[in-house]
């Protein structure tokens, strides 16, 4: 809500400045977002009369004026078409300065000598994009400075209204907080009704009372709307952000503005025979006042005639019925709609309208008869007209219901914490309209006004007297309490110890968008569809992802196309599974490396990390969470077929860990080997609390042996049949060395292994191990096919 | 006896010679070997008499003590000498750089939550998780914003159907711990939330935390204490901190936070909005099934962003979701 600081001082005028203005009501809850001046910064421009204009000898589109400043005529030369003899027009004598320190000098245009400047409104440093020579009325006094004239030492202060605070939407309603917060009266305009000069009413029917509970109208016969709106109506007009149209338009807008009530005027020849006030018939059309055809739907409120609609109610007019220059006969609307019925109903037609605006968010009931006949008067002062009587339709049952509140003083006090005296409350109280019915025992009982649709429970009352106290004056106090100790199960590892593995492992921690591009999740993750969202950002933030990766893998782009060749990124968050009817949101983990595994240096610092460098980093996670993970040969269609591994834990899958398939790689355009690696975190952070067993006394044996074995035996296979035959005394077993040679043979590799045993309660003898580690080599020959090497 | 003199001059000139410990240990074994020459010297103690033989063993044990001393202290000379020059070949450029893996880092907005989330959690207060992609109930109907609400205007929405859409703040994980629980409480929600906007100053994704504190006796004297501390403990500074009325559905009454950050031209406070609060709307108590007349609530709610770009200096809120290497590396 944008308003003239000048209009609200006529209402209330506290002697304060306007900074200490805005201040105070920003600090009651009306944020005042901004402020501007009403006009620019000038001096010496006074009231001018044009005695004559005559053509320019030398020029066209000049023209040669003699302009009255009220003490002397001098010449002006012109270049706007809209100057005529007599008119009254902002005058910049010599020596004027003007917005942006432009000064008026004496000088000669084509030959004609011309003693200052005619103004345009936006030459003034007006908002607004009026062409040519700003008119003055014609009873303006020749030689008044035009700032005080135009009374233009004033603020456009905008305040952003919470969408409760519907009431401030009018000068009526900002003047009445202002009061509240000065403990100053209103002084507000008389509004006495108006007497009726002919019997013609309009035919009023109210088919929707529970969307309609109140319509007036009113006829308003040979108005003329040529009459120009008075400047003043236009200067608050344009003050407050709104336009000047024609003067009945600017009178519904200045009622609005001033006592919160958005009106419409019709051109009574317009339309048919009496106005229905209904729900739209499906797919009926309207033609609205901004020249858009509407389909209507049956879920809204429309003015009708007796055939078609010709208003949607408390949102826009139609344009056939709208009034022109031409309007003879004017019928005149100010009605209550009901907030629910109207609420979205703007949205739905790509509307948004300062009166939408105020009845979504709820209009005073009670306010309708008031500003008609507020209305009918302003209109006559300016376009005449014999007004008729009033017609009211008005459904009490489906008004908002009178309410009263009991607020209790001591409830008060503890939502405050701080008892406020009681005269303080009932002044607070009785200041913001809201009417002491009774006082009660323990508080008081209050009556709500019907301006005020927002307050319906005893908090609402808490909070304006809290409100108007203000915050900052309620005191400080330290919150008590008992409360039980959070429990942290030992066993599982908090997400930031993950974080920080990574991060002394060179990961950089990212954080990318949970809406991914469709076109990337089908490369990383063909065979499921992300959930969509109806109405995206853009097509590339349009599906949920399925995993990690898509974002990951476009920070990879994103970094690489910056120059950057080493990027290892890691991100924890939730992806998004459609299965079936469920919608399954998993917390995962996952991470990327591509380019050198340790940064440049001096001795080993190109080498390109590998599978085995990021499965190392995550065995040594397993290991910081206690868990053990198998590693198993499997495909991922995001991956490279012979570099994956399924991660497995008690044969449950927990996640990926491979190459990027060079096929994927080339389609999204990334460089250099990528490994990346998805797991779930839930299946993860469980490991187990540490249990001690005694430590061996004795010595531990090691048995190193080599065997060449086809390249098609897993490791793990080989490890799995070590541990079979090793016996139960076998501490720990080791690959130190693999080796791939056309010595070999073809396919086959060598595979070097330390076995290590130790008994806890004595030394293992000679003999015992030997057997155990040849039935380890008889095993690995007869069920591997592995050869002994010498 | 002149002979015995000699050969210590003779040792005692070799041992000053001798430039190798082999070549000393040789010489030891020449003088002092059993048939070293001052060792010899002994056995010709026999052709003495009884009277002169304890001084002439007297001066052959001298001899012997002396050129022994001279060989220790050479030994001791050499070895020195040999650790200096072992070490001399030893020596490194420690000026070159070290080895091994850099280090990486926190995202600046994990950073930030894990701030937030340890002085809360020091206070007693749980860190509740919640989904993403909620229902109408939990991110609107149970918060006291129903399908009419012009509020619902002030949430720019984004939905998968009319009534799945992805949270618009965390507060409907408030709604599911309550609806879980029994009073009293003590949570903090952070997380990722959504909004269908995107420009200078918006981003679509980005983090809240949001608090809540349900207790028997707790106003909103209690709610300014706690926002407060927070602020100050989160700038590590004394900042003034002002408490302005505003509107939220879920709470009654509600404040705005706004604190001081700089100064206006004309010297007055320059403030910042930083937070809203407020004290919990008895409608959403009652969805969650508890007492409002027994119990009384407090919540609040921040963007976790907003808060590190100004802890940081980060002048564009658009960064932390780029993931510029160059940008995330500033925060390890």
């Amino acid at each position: 809500m944008k308003f003239s600081e000048q209009w609200l001082r006529e209402w209330v005028n506290p002697d304060i400045s306007s900074q200490a203005l805005m201040d105070q009501i920003t600090m009651a809850g009306l944020e005042v977002d901004g402020f501007e001046p009403v006009a620019g910064e000038f001096q010496g421009v006074v009231v001018g009369e044009l005695q004559s204009v005559e053509p320019h000898p030398n020029a066209d589109k000049l023209r040669v004026c003699q302009v009255s400043d009220g003490v002397q005529s001098v010449q002006v030369v012109c270049g706007a078409p809209n100057v005529r003899k007599g008119m009254k027009v902002p005058f910049a004598v010599v020596g004027a300065l003007l917005p942006g320190n432009f000064k008026i000098r004496k000088a000669k245009l084509r030959g004609e000598p011309s003693e200052g400047m005619l103004c345009s409104e936006s030459e003034l440093g007006f908002s607004g994009d009026h062409d040519g020579i700003m008119e003055l009325p014609a009873d303006a006094p020749v030689g008044a400075d035009v700032r005080d004239y135009l009374k233009l030492n004033d603020v456009a202060i905008d305040v952003d209204l919470t969408p409760n605070r519907s009431d401030c939407l009018s000068i009526k309603g900002l003047a009445r907080e202002v009061g509240v917060l000065n403990s100053l009266a209103l002084q507000s305009p008389q509004i006495n009704p108006v007497e009726a000069l002919h019997s013609e009413v309009p035919d009023i029917r109210v088919d929707a009372p529970e969307g309609c509970p109140r319509y007036l109208g009113r006829i308003l016969r040979n108005v003329d709307l040529q009459a120009k709106t008075p400047l003043w109506m236009q200067e608050k007009l344009r003050r407050s952000g709104i336009r000047s149209i024609d003067a009945a338009v600017d009178v519904t807008n200045y009622v609005m503005l001033e006592q919160g009530q958005p009106m419409h005027a019709f051109d009574r020849d317009e339309i048919g025979e009496g106005i229905v006030v209904r729900m739209a018939l499906p797919a009926e059309k309207l033609v609205l006042l901004d020249g858009q055809e509407v389909e209507l739907t049956d879920k809204t409120l429309v003015i009708a005639d007796r055939e078609k609609p010709i208003a949607i109610a408390g949102i826009m007019g139609g344009e056939h019925s709208g009034v022109s220059p031409k309007t003879r006969d004017l019928v005149l609307e100010a009605a209550y709609f009901d907030p629910i019925t109207l609420a979205g109903k703007a949205r739905h037609y790509g509307l948004h309208t300062d009166a939408s605006h105020r009845f979504e968010r709820g209009v005073d009931y009670e306010l309708t008869r008031a500003a008609m006949e507020r209305a009918t008067r302003l209109m006559m002062d300016i376009v005449g007209g014999e007004p008729g009587e009033i017609v009211e339709v008005t459904s009490a049952e489906h008004l908002p219901k009178e309410r009263t509140i009991d607020l209790r003083s001591q409830r008060l006090a503890d939502v405050l914490g701080l008892e406020i005296d009681r005269a303080t409350v009932e002044e607070i109280l009785i200041r913001l309209g809201l009417g002491i019915a009774k006082l009660l025992k323990n508080g008081w009982r209050i009556k709500v006004p019907s301006f005020r649709p927002d307050i319906s429970i005893e908090e609402d009352l808490i909070e304006e007297v809290g409100r108007i106290y203000g915050y900052n004056n309620l005191p400080v106090t330290e919150p008590t309490g008992s409360l039980g100790l959070t429990v942290n199960e030992e066993a599982i590892r908090p997400i930031s110890a993950i974080r920080d593995y990574f991060v002394s492992h060179g990961y950089q921690e990212a954080i990318t968008y949970s809406f991914v591009d469709p076109k990337v999740q089908a490369q990383i993750d063909p065979e499921r569809e992300g959930i969509a969202l109806a109405n995206p950002i853009s097509s590339d933030l349009s599906v949920m992802r399925t995993s990690l990766w898509s974002g990951l893998l476009k920070t990879v782009s994103y970094n690489q196309n910056r120059q950057q060749s080493r990027i290892r990124l890691f991100e924890t968050g939730l992806r998004f599974l459609q299965n079936d009817e469920r919608i399954d949101q998993q917390p995962m983990l996952a991470g990327v490396v591509v380019g050198s595994q340790y940064p440049e240096n001096w001795v080993n610092g190109r080498r390109m990390a590998d599978f085995f460098d990021v499965k190392g980093e995550l065995e040594g996670l397993f290991g910081l969470l206690g868990i053990e993970i198998g590693f198993l040969g499997n495909k991922h269609p995001a991956l490279h077929p012979g570099q994956t591994a399924e991660l497995l834990r008690g044969g449950e899958h927990v996640g990926w860990l491979g190459t990027l398939h060079p096929q994927v790689q080339k389609n999204l355009e990334l460089n250099g080997t990528i490994l990346m690696f998805e797991l779930s975190l839930n299946s993860i952070i469980t490991g187990y609390v540490p249990n001690f067993k005694d430590i061996s006394k004795f010595p531990e044996v090691r048995r190193d042996l080599a065997i060449i074995i086809s390249g098609e035996v897993a490791f793990a296979d080989v490890e799995r049949v070590t541990r079979k035959h090793a016996g139960e005394r076998l501490t720990a077993l080791r690959a130190f060395d693999v080796y791939e040679g056309e010595s070999l043979g073809e396919g086959n590799r060598s595979l070097a292994l330390s076995l290590f045993w130790q008994h806890p309660e004595r030394t293992l003898n000679e003999d015992e191990v030997h057997s155990l580690f040849n039935g380890v080599i008889d095993a690995l020959k007869e069920e591997l096919g592995a050869i002994l090497r010498s | 006896m002149e002979n015995l003199e000699q050969l210590v001059h003779g040792g005692l000139t070799a041992v000053e010679n001798a430039d190798s410990l082999q070549a000393l240990d040789q010489i030891r074994v020449e003088y002092l070997g059993k048939k070293g020459a001052i060792t010899q010297q002994a056995k010709t103690l026999g052709k003495l008499s009884a009277e002169e033989r304890p001084a002439a063993g007297q001066k052959i044990n001298e001899a012997k003590g002396q050129v022994e001393q001279a060989i220790n202290a050479r030994r001791s000379h050499l070895e020195r000498i040999a650790i200096e020059q072992k070490l001399a070949g030893e020596s490194i450029d420690v000026s070159l750089p070290g080895r091994g893996q850099d280090l990486g880092g926190l995202h600046p907005v994990t950073r930030t939550l894990q701030r937030i989330e340890d002085f809360f959690s020091r206070a007693g207060y749980t860190v509740e998780q919640g989904p993403e992609i909620e229902d109408d109930y939990h991110n609107f109907e149970a918060l006291n914003i129903p399908g009419h609400h012009p509020a619902r205007a002030m949430h720019d929405t984004f939905y998968f159907n009319p009534g799945t859409l992805l949270r618009t703040h965390t507060s409907p994980v408030q709604i599911r711990t309550m609806e879980a629980g029994k009073p009293p409480f003590r949570m903090i929600c952070p997380g990722r939330v959504y909004r269908c906007d995107s420009d200078m100053t918006h981003t679509p994704m980005f983090h809240q935390v949001e608090g809540l504190l349900v207790e028997k006796n707790v106003s909103f004297a209690d709610l300014k204490s706690t926002v407060e501390e927070f602020l100050r403990v989160f700038f590590e500074r004394d900042l003034q901190v002002r408490f302005r009325p505003s509107y939220f559905p879920f709470t009654e009454p509600s404040a705005e936070v706004d604190i001081e950050w700089g100064r206006e031209a004309d010297g007055s406070i320059k403030w910042l909005e930083i937070m809203g609060c407020g004290m919990v709307h008895p409608k959403v108590f009652g969805y969650c099934g508890i007492d409002a007349e027994e119990y009384r609530g407090f919540a609040f709610g921040m963007g976790v962003e907003r808060l590190a770009m100004l802890r940081y200096g980060v002048n564009d809120l658009r960064m932390f979701f780029d993931n510029d290497l160059r940008f995330l590396r500033q925060f390890r």
